[in-house]
């Protein structure tokens, strides 16, 4: 072989014919082969365009070596499905490792039945079933002027025969009576709050926890551990550093009351406090402060010892724990709000009070909470 | 063996009884044979509509089972962790699904990988049927009923994965909560409303389910099919290519081919979701734990389809204004409220918008059944780009935790990052995307008016050596030369017409010269002078190379 070849040899067998990597969507390059009979039938719009190839029939050798194949598949899909109902009597389920057995035994002969299925049909259309291409002309979407027309003339007619042009009582009644129609739904979906409060005073529950209304009552609260329902002796909270999460006692399993009353507890060496804390509300170096963040209502779950950080695992709002729990970093807005506590005549932790401001996530009628609480000297 | 002569009677009795009593016989008579163009990105649709085939066949198994209550019940299955936990009757029931019932899990995991394939079929299809423009007239329609199904479709997810009540799904509750009630004016009431009262409250679980099993999916069937009727009666787009004109449509008949190769194509969809629902673990509520919104885990994740909202909520800066200072009313917590609305309602409107807004731009009032490659209109392929790079990194930073913790990178670092991404990625791409089009186009130029390089290699008299170029097939020629020019308005002179005057018009005006156009002209000829490649076959001696 020498690069003399191309002056003397087939040049035409080197030349590639196309761009390399661009795909084949003309199977035929050689001469075009006797159409089937059922390709030339191919519907009225075919145009016999000469460019476009026409049936290729599969050689019967190899059709006839496909057809053992997809047979082949087809006796796979019938025995995975066998295996399926065996399956199926056979794996009970129940504990983790028996649901697991069944699971993939079902599974899997799904899958093999689907899988063998779907390729036994492919070699049946690509190797058995001839290969051609048609064409059908399409036409404008658009109708003609004529029936246009005529649809326009139908129109007119009609509207004049049912006078609704004319008779304008008629008319205007109806869209009178109509409109109301659409009001009725609307007014049925009323119900869907089933609190029953008046609209207007809706947004009054978001501000207050259970925290507060049992204050109010004389019978404040104790904060127990979440999951434990243990309540806490403020003593035995010492070591600094320390965290909780805590729930009100008596409503351990109450979702609605957790999620807004939930609080996280942290203990502090009292020189590590920053005057963003309102003391007053901490005891000995413990303060309480909403789990729910004020971004979207995640618990706000992890705390970093060190900094004092108390992060949000969901969109990371990052607040100080020393400093009132005033926003570091994320896109939290607001600190979490703090949780007056004391402790009652046994040395447990109590709730003195409500949260200065509204819990979690923002809503229009919460207006600006905090300077509410400043204004009132520290009170909501 | 013998060949079919006739129509076996078994065949055409029954044949006979439908046509004697629908007439069926001439609708049948022009669509048996009915034409499809074939190409590998046509069957992205697909797939999206076997997934959601296999959604509705999944989802009634799980319904068999599924309670939809957020009564407390304790647990006392087979599951031995949870034995003696107090839980909601959804979530027990779930868990039955899972343990209790042979071949629950399976269909499960398959109903929920479904979900994602079918969500993310959609949007590669829609990606397909963008950057090769076959949402322009007449198929805007249909891009519109595209549109809605995949927002549709992002809504059925979310109230799918919220109704285990597992940890899990309640966190992602929490969070529509937490944007529900942060819309202005109306979020107080819409959370009351959704919820029965204030969150979680005992209804959001029943309500989630009567829309994920019957309201959403009953319209987004309906939208289906009329998704597909519109797209059986304009007939599919082809790609330009021999003999295929924007008059005809080139392809295999429906009867028996097209037919026989759908059947198969959804039976493969199906195998790989089987496949994934079998072998790859998704959403193990079990590891979970019920649901209690005093608890989350680190790393809670959305399906992928919400992701790109989640990263967005995730790189917002704390933003929150109240209009009227200490007033009960006027909040607006902006780092909620605009990372909720801005990016769904950007790519969402966007997307609906496009085809008007292109047709407004370039004034192409003409019906478009050639599909566009993609590099032969670079402006739109490049905005297309440029909104991938949007979507993909509000999506990627919707793991800004995890990105840090996998690669030692601090939280506050990564979330900058994606706060100044989010603004450079697009602008990147598109100027990326824009130049990488044009070099693709003038690759075109080249091998028409060059030809295809045949890796022969001339000694010519002079000494100097030349690559042999031969003129590409006729196939990849027609390919290449069926692109026109992107229509421009045309700016009457001096005296502008009417729809481009004042200061809206004079934009309309710019815009279409930058959009419109021909970027690079694929000259017929030699563009440059005719002796750079001597060596170049003389055409009819190149014809029959091709053969």
């Amino acid at each position: 072989m020498t690069d003399n070849e191309h002056e003397t040899g087939q040049p035409e067998r080197r030349t590639p014919p196309r761009v390399i990597g661009t795909p084949l969507s003309d199977p035929l390059t050689g001469s075009l082969p006797e159409p089937l009979p059922g390709a030339e039938t191919a519907g009225d719009d075919h145009d016999g365009d000469p460019a476009v190839p026409r049936a290729v029939p599969q050689d019967e050798r190899k059709a006839r070596k496909a057809e053992k194949i997809a047979a082949l598949c087809f006796m796979l899909t019938f025995a995975a499905l066998v295996a399926f109902l065996v399956a199926y009597v056979r794996f009970q389920v129940g504990g983790l490792s028996a649901t697991g057995a069944s699971h993939i035994a079902l599974g899997g002969a799904l899958t093999l039945a689907l899988l063998a299925l779907a390729s036994g049909i492919v070699i049946w259309v690509r190797q058995i079933m001839p290969k051609y291409e048609m064409v059908q002309q399409r036409h404008p979407m658009a109708s003609s002027a004529d029936v246009r027309a005529e649809i326009a003339a139908t129109f007119v007619s009609g509207a004049a025969e049912s006078g609704i042009v004319k008779r304008r009582l008629l008319r205007r009644t109806l869209l009178l009576a109509a409109a109301p129609l659409g009001l009725a739904p609307l007014v049925l979906l009323r119900d869907l709050d089933s609190t029953g409060a008046p609209v207007a005073q809706l947004h009054k529950r978001l501000a207050h926890t259970v925290w507060g209304e049992k204050a109010k009552e004389g019978k404040p609260l104790r904060l127990v551990v979440e999951g434990t329902g243990q309540p806490i002796r403020a003593a035995d909270f010492n070591s600094p550093g320390g965290i909780l999460s805590v729930v009100p006692e008596g409503y351990e399993h109450d979702l609605n009351v957790l999620a807004k009353a939930t609080v996280i507890l942290i203990k502090f060496r009292p020189e590590e406090f920053k005057p963003g804390t309102n003391l007053n509300w901490t005891h000995d170096g413990i303060v309480a402060y909403s789990k729910i963040c004020t971004h979207v209502g995640c618990p706000a779950a992890l705390y970093e010892q060190t900094t004092h950080h108390i992060l949000c695992p969901c969109h990371q709002s990052t607040f100080d724990a020393a400093d009132g729990a005033k926003v570091v970093f994320g896109p939290a807005a607001r600190p979490l709000p703090q949780l007056p506590i004391g402790v009652d005549e046994q040395g447990y932790l109590i709730a003195l009070g409500d949260f200065p401001t509204p819990v979690g996530p923002s809503y229009w009628e919460r207006g600006d909470a905090e300077a509410r609480v400043r204004e009132n000297g520290g009170h909501s | 063996m013998s060949d079919l002569r006739a129509v076996p009677k078994r065949i055409a009795g029954p044949a006979t009884f439908l046509d004697e009593r629908l007439g069926a016989g001439s609708f049948v008579k022009r669509n048996m044979r009915k034409i499809f163009p074939d190409h590998w990105s046509f069957l992205l649709g697909e797939i999206a509509l076997y997934s959601f085939v296999i959604l509705l066949l999944t989802g009634t198994f799980l319904t068999f089972w599924f309670k939809p209550s957020m009564g407390e019940i304790v647990y006392n299955g087979p599951y031995a962790p949870l034995k003696g936990v107090t839980m909601s009757e959804a979530y027990a029931s779930s868990l039955k699904i899972s343990f209790e019932v042979r071949g629950g899990l399976l269909i499960r995991q398959i109903h929920h990988w479904a979900a994602l394939v079918f969500i993310g079929g959609m949007m590669a299809h829609a990606l397909r049927v963008f950057f090769t423009g076959a949402y322009r007239k007449p198929r805007e329609l249909n891009w519109l009923i595209g549109v809605v199904i995949l927002s549709i479709a992002l809504f059925e997810g979310l109230t799918g994965y919220s109704l285990p009540d597992d940890l899990l799904s309640g966190a992602g509750l929490r969070v529509t909560q937490g944007v529900v009630i942060g819309l202005p004016v109306v979020g107080t009431y819409l959370n009351f409303f959704l919820f029965g009262g204030e969150y979680p409250g005992e209804d959001v679980i029943s309500r989630f389910y009567s829309i994920h099993i019957l309201l959403l999916p009953g319209l987004i069937l309906a939208l289906v099919t009329a998704h597909l009727i519109l797209m059986w009666v304009q007939k599919h787009t082809q790609f330009p290519g021999k003999g295929r004109t924007n008059r005809n449509v080139v392809g295999a008949p429906f009867y028996p081919a097209f037919m026989a190769k759908s059947g198969a194509f959804f039976l493969f969809t199906f195998a790989v979701i089987a496949g994934l629902g079998t072998f790859a673990q998704i959403n193990p509520i079990w590891l979970y734990g019920p649901y209690s919104p005093a608890d989350v885990s680190a790393g809670s994740q959305p399906d992928f389809y919400m992701a790109f909202l989640e990263g967005a909520l995730r790189i917002m800066p704390a933003w929150e204004i109240n209009l009227f200072g200490t007033a009960e009313a006027g909040t607006i917590p902006l780092s909620v409220v605009i990372p909720a609305l801005v990016p769904l309602g950007l790519i969402v409107v966007g997307m609906a918008l496009y085809p008007f807004i292109e047709r407004w731009i370039t004034g192409d009032n003409r019906e478009h059944h050639l599909a566009d490659r993609p590099r032969n209109n670079p402006h739109r392929t490049s905005i297309g780009m440029a909104v991938i790079a949007f979507y993909g990194v509000l999506w990627l930073f919707g793991g800004n935790d995890l990105i840090s913790a996998n690669f030692q990178v601090d939280l506050y670092t990564t979330t900058w990052a994606g706060r100044i991404l989010v603004f450079a990625a697009p602008a990147l791409a598109y100027a990326i995307t824009y130049r990488i089009c044009l070099g693709l186009q003038r690759s075109d130029a080249a091998v028409l008016s060059h030809g295809v390089e045949s890796g022969v290699i001339k000694r010519l008299p002079n000494g100097g050596y030349v690559e042999v170029h031969s003129p590409p097939a006729e196939d990849i020629e027609a390919h290449l030369r069926g692109r026109e020019a992107i229509p421009v308005l045309a700016d009457g002179g001096d005296v502008p017409p009417k729809g481009l005057r004042g200061p809206i018009g004079r934009l309309r005006l710019r815009m279409s010269k930058a959009y419109g156009g021909e970027k690079i002209p694929i000259a017929n000829g030699h563009p440059h002078d005719g002796d750079e490649h001597p060596d170049m076959l003389p055409d009819g001696q190149n014809r029959a190379l091709t053969r």
